[in-house]
């Protein structure tokens, strides 16, 4: 469960960032900032191989004491960052690939929607619900 | 009262005779007025009902009284209503004028319980009917203007009080002045809202009163007159449903809405069983004024299929909402119930068949939304509702039928569209191409295929045999074979790969041929790939050609090459080697042909080193690069020592 998702648009902006309330939403919004240069680090790094053949799922990006930082970039560059909890050892890499999955398909839905301009902040109820799913739910 | 009358009808006197003052505050009570002077909604309708005047005619009364603006009926409304009624019956236009004089009080069939038999409409006056008909047609465009002063701001607000007390429907109008209702009361029955969105879609009104430069699609309402004129014979039949077609629910669509949400779906895209696509919609939708967000919420909700698009039945749950928004409801969290594409579906008529079981295929399939509850409402409604309308049986038996195999929850219905639209196709398959579909896995295609059974190898290779003693040494041979196997992809082998094989004996090597084929893309890839990464191995793939230059066998050209990488690095210092051990390894294959599966997980094995390989490169790239920051980074860190103690000082 994480305990901060963000999805930061093409030009590095965010588009939507939500973290677990308790934990103080500062401390997260300068870890996925700081993320991103660690993104554009692992996408340039495989920059020689061929476009198509980059994966959209990043990995790790970098582990603290406290979190590790997930992230994932789509072809339209669009980045979804997760921040997980240290502590919660139990989660797998393939978890996180499928709570990635699962945010660039409500992500897609998102775009489908002719009401949504690009580049505006995301303010879908169902985006909104998937990521409560995913979130580390309120005690 | 006379004032209050005076002022509901915006400022025309009217003056009520004694038996008439008399008649009206009766019914008046009877409507059960709340604390403001405003009328039951329910009771109102039942009571025009049962004046039995027809459809148009009560919406006249309706509009002219003021109470259409206003969205409910107040003292003076209700008083102006009673009066225009009167003077319909007696057979005069409903106009203002008409009323001005003394007139016979209007008639209220049954007023007391027996309303029920009463429901099939007798017309009062046929006559009248037609006549009013006509001026229908010619004073629905008047209404603007000949609104009274009086307008409403809070019209909306209003209604929806007026709305909540949503009355048990006609089928039980208790003692209430109920006999007859015109249906477009009776829609309001249905559950009060859909009398507003009835209103909403009466030609020339405004939906929401207070915006009357509303939308310009609602007001495309005055063009078309005639679907009025047709929908009083069809609002008729809805008289007799009007118990069928109850509930209390705003969210069920009636028929009239349905059939301007046709016109409207056929003004964007004539074919009804074709999609709107998001742009076209999202114009058309943001003219109704609603805020973005909520227009955005709405098309979460009824674009079911996540395509970016709508459908019919979709266009309809969209624009209901709509409707419902500006009539002030608020918008749900999940779809309801009757507003799932499927129930939609279950009831559109106009569509063509073919196409829109197409559609209603897709809306099927993927229905496992529909309650039980809807299902019973489904049946009971769709032997009424159909028997009029022109829809095939055919179609309707599959949407029949079908949705009574879903028993299943909402939850489950989404989570089907999900897992369904993945895919995000806009397709909208026929039953045919589903049933197709279901029945082409069965049948495997012909596919001489490199796995399994011994059989069917051996067969591939007699026929192989055959083929290739037929033209063994031409190329054409492989284009031969590929016209059995599945087509070898589409990179061609590469130049270089013109480094053959001296041996090459005849079946052997084109049965050989035959099974590298389909292999011939990925080799080359991988091949290029080689030639790209590792530098140095590009040599050594041009040596061999030079090796052999023999015979030319584009076929087997790839083989080579990964047969040299099948020892990745180590073969890469003796290129020589590589070749009579590749033509070796190659007779030896040749000597074995029925293990294709041995081939083939060979190949793959031999796939899965190369990607190791390259990736082991990459690897080793990687960590260089790693050192070299690491070193930089050292560096810095010692320049940032040395300055600081200057900077402290």
């Amino acid at each position: 469960m994480a305990v901060c998702i963000a999805v930061i648009a093409k030009e590095n902006y965010p588009l939507y960032i939500r973290s677990v309330p308790t934990q103080g939403e500062l401390k997260f919004h300068y870890t996925v900032h700081t993320s991103l240069d660690v993104v554009e680090e692992k996408i340039s790094g495989v920059g020689k191989a061929l476009a198509d053949q980059r994966e959209l799922y990043l990995g790790l990006l970098y582990p603290t004491e406290d979190y590790k930082v997930y992230g994932y970039m789509t072809n339209s560059k669009v980045k979804f960052v997760i921040v997980v909890d240290s502590s919660n050892t139990s989660l797998r890499d393939n978890e996180i690939r499928s709570m990635f999955r699962k945010l660039h398909n409500s992500f897609t839905d998102v775009m489908c929607n002719p009401f949504y301009n690009p580049g505006d902040p995301i303010q879908s109820k169902a985006f909104d619900s998937i990521v409560s799913t995913m979130m580390v739910q309120a005690f | 009262m006379d004032q209050g009358s005076a002022a509901g009808t915006g400022g025309t006197l009217i003056s009520l005779s004694d038996s008439e003052q008399r008649c009206y505050s009766g019914l008046y009570a009877l409507c059960q007025p709340d604390s403001s002077g405003k009328l039951a909604a329910g009771k109102v309708a039942e009571l025009f009902r049962a004046s039995q005047l027809p459809a148009e005619t009560l919406h006249q009364v309706t509009e002219v009284c003021g109470a259409k603006r206003l969205g409910y009926f107040g003292c003076g409304q209700f008083y102006g209503a009673l009066k225009l009624m009167a003077a319909a019956q007696a057979g005069l236009p409903v106009r203002l004028e008409s009323i001005a004089g003394e007139l016979p009080l209007p008639v209220f069939v049954g007023i007391t319980n027996e309303l029920e038999m009463r429901y099939p409409n007798q017309p009062l006056t046929n006559e009248s009917q037609s006549h009013i008909l006509g001026s229908v047609t010619g004073s629905a465009p008047r209404p603007p203007a000949d609104r009274p002063v009086l307008r409403h701001p809070d019209t909306s607000m209003d209604k929806q009080e007026v709305w909540s007390p949503p009355q048990s429907p006609g089928i039980s109008p208790p003692r209430s002045p109920s006999a007859y209702r015109s249906y477009p009361y009776g829609a309001q029955r249905n559950g009060t809202d859909t009398l507003l969105v009835y209103e909403a879609k009466v030609p020339g009104l405004p939906s929401v009163p207070q915006e009357n430069s509303s939308p310009s699609h609602y007001s495309l309402r005055l063009q078309p007159e005639q679907p009025v004129i047709t929908r009083v014979a069809s609002v008729e039949r809805l008289v007799e449903r009007v118990e069928v077609d109850y509930s209390d629910d705003p969210w069920r669509i009636t028929e009239e809405q349905r059939e301007y949400y046709t016109i409207q779906f056929r003004s964007l895209q004539p074919d009804l069983s074709a999609l709107i696509m998001g742009t076209v919609a999202k114009n058309f939708f943001t003219k109704s004024k609603l805020p973005i967000l909520e227009l955005s919420h709405i098309w979460e909700l009824s674009d079911v299929d996540k395509d970016g698009a709508l459908t019919f039945p979709e266009f309809c749950t969209a624009f209901h909402l709509i409707v419902a928004r500006k009539n002030g409801y608020p918008l749900p969290e999940t779809l309801p119930a009757t507003l799932r594409p499927g129930f939609v579906e279950a009831a559109v008529v106009t569509a063509p068949p073919s196409e829109k079981i197409g559609s209603v295929d897709l809306q099927m399939t993927s229905r496992q939304g529909v309650t039980t509850k809807q299902e019973a409402r489904d049946e009971s409604r769709k032997p009424a509702e159909f028997s009029p309308k022109r829809i095939p049986e055919p179609h309707e038996k599959p949407t029949q039928h079908v949705s009574t195999l879903k028993p299943d929850s909402p939850q489950e219905l989404d989570a089907n569209m999900k897992s369904r639209t993945r895919p995000r196709s806009y397709s909208s398959t026929s039953i045919d191409d589903a049933m197709k579909k279901v029945e082409e896995p069965p049948t495997p295609p012909p596919r001489p295929q490199k796995t399994h059974s011994r059989a069917s190898s051996l067969d591939l290779n007699k026929l192989f045999q055959q083929s290739g003693q037929g033209s063994r040494r031409s190329q054409h041979s492989l284009s031969a074979k590929s016209g059995w196997l599945p087509p070898p992809p589409a990179l061609p082998p590469r130049p270089p790969a013109t480094q053959i094989f001296s041996f090459i004996p005849g079946s052997e090597k084109s049965s050989q041929k035959v099974v590298q084929q389909p292999n011939f893309a990925d080799f080359s890839k991988f091949r290029e790939e080689e030639t790209s990464v590792r530098g140095g191995l590009s040599t050594e793939d041009l040596t061999p050609p030079k090796l052999d230059s023999t015979v030319v066998h584009q076929g087997h050209a790839p083989q080579k090459p990964v047969r040299r990488k099948i020892h990745p690095e180590s073969q890469s210092a003796t290129p020589p080697s590589a070749t009579p051990y590749s033509a070796a390894t190659l007779t030896k294959s040749t000597q074995r042909p029925p293990p294709k599966q041995k081939r083939e997980i060979q190949m793959a094995i031999r796939k899965n080193r190369e990607t190791n390989a390259v990736l082991t490169r990459l690897n080793s790239e990687l960590q260089q690069q790693l050192k070299v920051v690491h070193r930089e980074r050292v560096t810095l860190e010692s320049q940032l020592e040395l300055l600081r103690p200057v900077a402290s000082t």
